[in-house]
């Protein structure tokens, strides 16, 4: 399936609230479940996530167990001229993943 | 005067009206979530979709024949449809894969086939369930899938009609019974962490009153997805759902 989807507006006036709306597949397997044969399943979860705005951090999240599957992170931040939105994120096993988008501020 | 017109027109909407979705009975953060296409995670599986729609397979891939996806609009409505036997969705896209395409058949519960139905299914997003029943054999079927409907199985000695018709809207545990209309596959289950087919569910119901499933592909499953399909006609199609 596909990797993420993000919604972030194309434009805002100069020091308006944006929100960045993300939607990420991933299992987030919590590291308390056994398989078929009784062994348990290692955690896998995304555990750092970390959004900048060009180049100024705007968020970092250190995530834990228990968020399910596929989540959904919304935040908002003020920007004041145009730029990109980064976001970078890893998981337990080491897969890192980003989505960026362009914010033109005028 | 007035009032005859009023009680008339009642009398008209009456049947489309008592039909719930199982949208009207879930929570409020469950129907935001369905609401909101940038939180609805059943969108991740459209979007897989929209690449597989491209994807050359032996040479031709779904827009090769059907142009963009957005033609395939109402085309969901209109399924499971009856051609010598019910056909759901997901047999109409192995149909077109293997006989037409020249492509090996998806698994039913893969995130492909999924993928690819919610797309399709997305296109008529807002539209009216039209299953037709309208052939004698038709009705044949239909008959054979409400007598399964309405048939008491399992341990549990209990039938689809006891819960979703006699007992709907009241509750089970925490929640309330839903008229079980398939109105939004495939869905997005809280449940299920992903997303699934009718089949799928069906299966979960039978298992849940400890019957044996029909094995997928079965005249009888074909039979009762197509009775759910009819008995849920006139309710908006709701693909992707999400429901808890």
């Amino acid at each position: 399936m596909a990797r993420v989807l993000l919604n972030v507006p194309k434009t805002a006036k100069p020091g308006e609230t944006v929100e960045v709306k993300l939607l990420i597949s991933h299992p987030m397997e919590s590291g308390q479940r056994k398989d078929e044969s009784g062994q348990m399943v290692p955690r896998n979860i995304i555990h750092a996530f970390r959004c900048t705005y060009n180049g100024a951090e705007v968020l970092r999240l250190e995530l834990h167990p228990a968020i399910a599957a596929n989540p959904y992170l919304a935040f908002s931040f003020r920007a004041e001229k145009s730029g990109t939105v980064e976001m970078n994120w890893v998981d337990d096993e080491g897969v890192a993943g980003s989505a960026s988008a362009a914010l033109a501020v005028e | 005067m007035r009032l005859v017109l009023l009680l008339a027109a009642a009398l008209l909407l009456g049947g489309a009206a008592d039909k719930r979705s199982g949208y009207d009975d879930a929570t409020q953060a469950v129907r935001a979530m369905q609401d909101d296409d940038s939180a609805n995670p059943g969108m991740l599986w459209v979007e897989q979709g929209r690449t597989l729609w491209n994807q050359a397979v032996a040479g031709k891939s779904c827009a090769t024949c059907h142009g963009v996806p957005e033609a395939m609009l109402g085309v969901a409505a209109r399924y499971p449809r009856f051609a010598g036997r019910p056909i759901t969705l997901p047999e109409q896209v192995n149909q077109c894969r293997t006989e037409r395409q020249g492509a090996p058949a998806l698994k039913e519960e893969g995130d492909e086939m999924l993928a690819l139905t919610a797309l399709i299914g997305l296109q008529s997003r807002g539209l009216p369930v039209a299953v037709d029943a309208s052939s004698p054999a038709a009705q044949a079927a239909l008959e054979q899938g409400h007598a399964i409907f309405d048939r008491r199985i399992g341990q549990l000695d209990l039938s689809c009609a006891q819960c979703h018709d006699r007992l709907a809207g009241q509750r089970l545990g925490g929640s309330r019974i839903p008229q079980g209309h398939p109105n939004g596959y495939p869905e997005y289950r809280l449940e299920w962490q992903g997303m699934g087919s009718l089949n799928r569910r069906l299966r979960g119901c039978m298992t849940g009153v400890r019957a044996e499933p029909f094995p997928p592909g079965s005249p009888e499953l074909g039979a009762l997805e197509f009775d759910l399909g009819w008995r849920a006609n006139g309710l908006q199609v709701e693909t992707p759902a999400v429901r808890p």
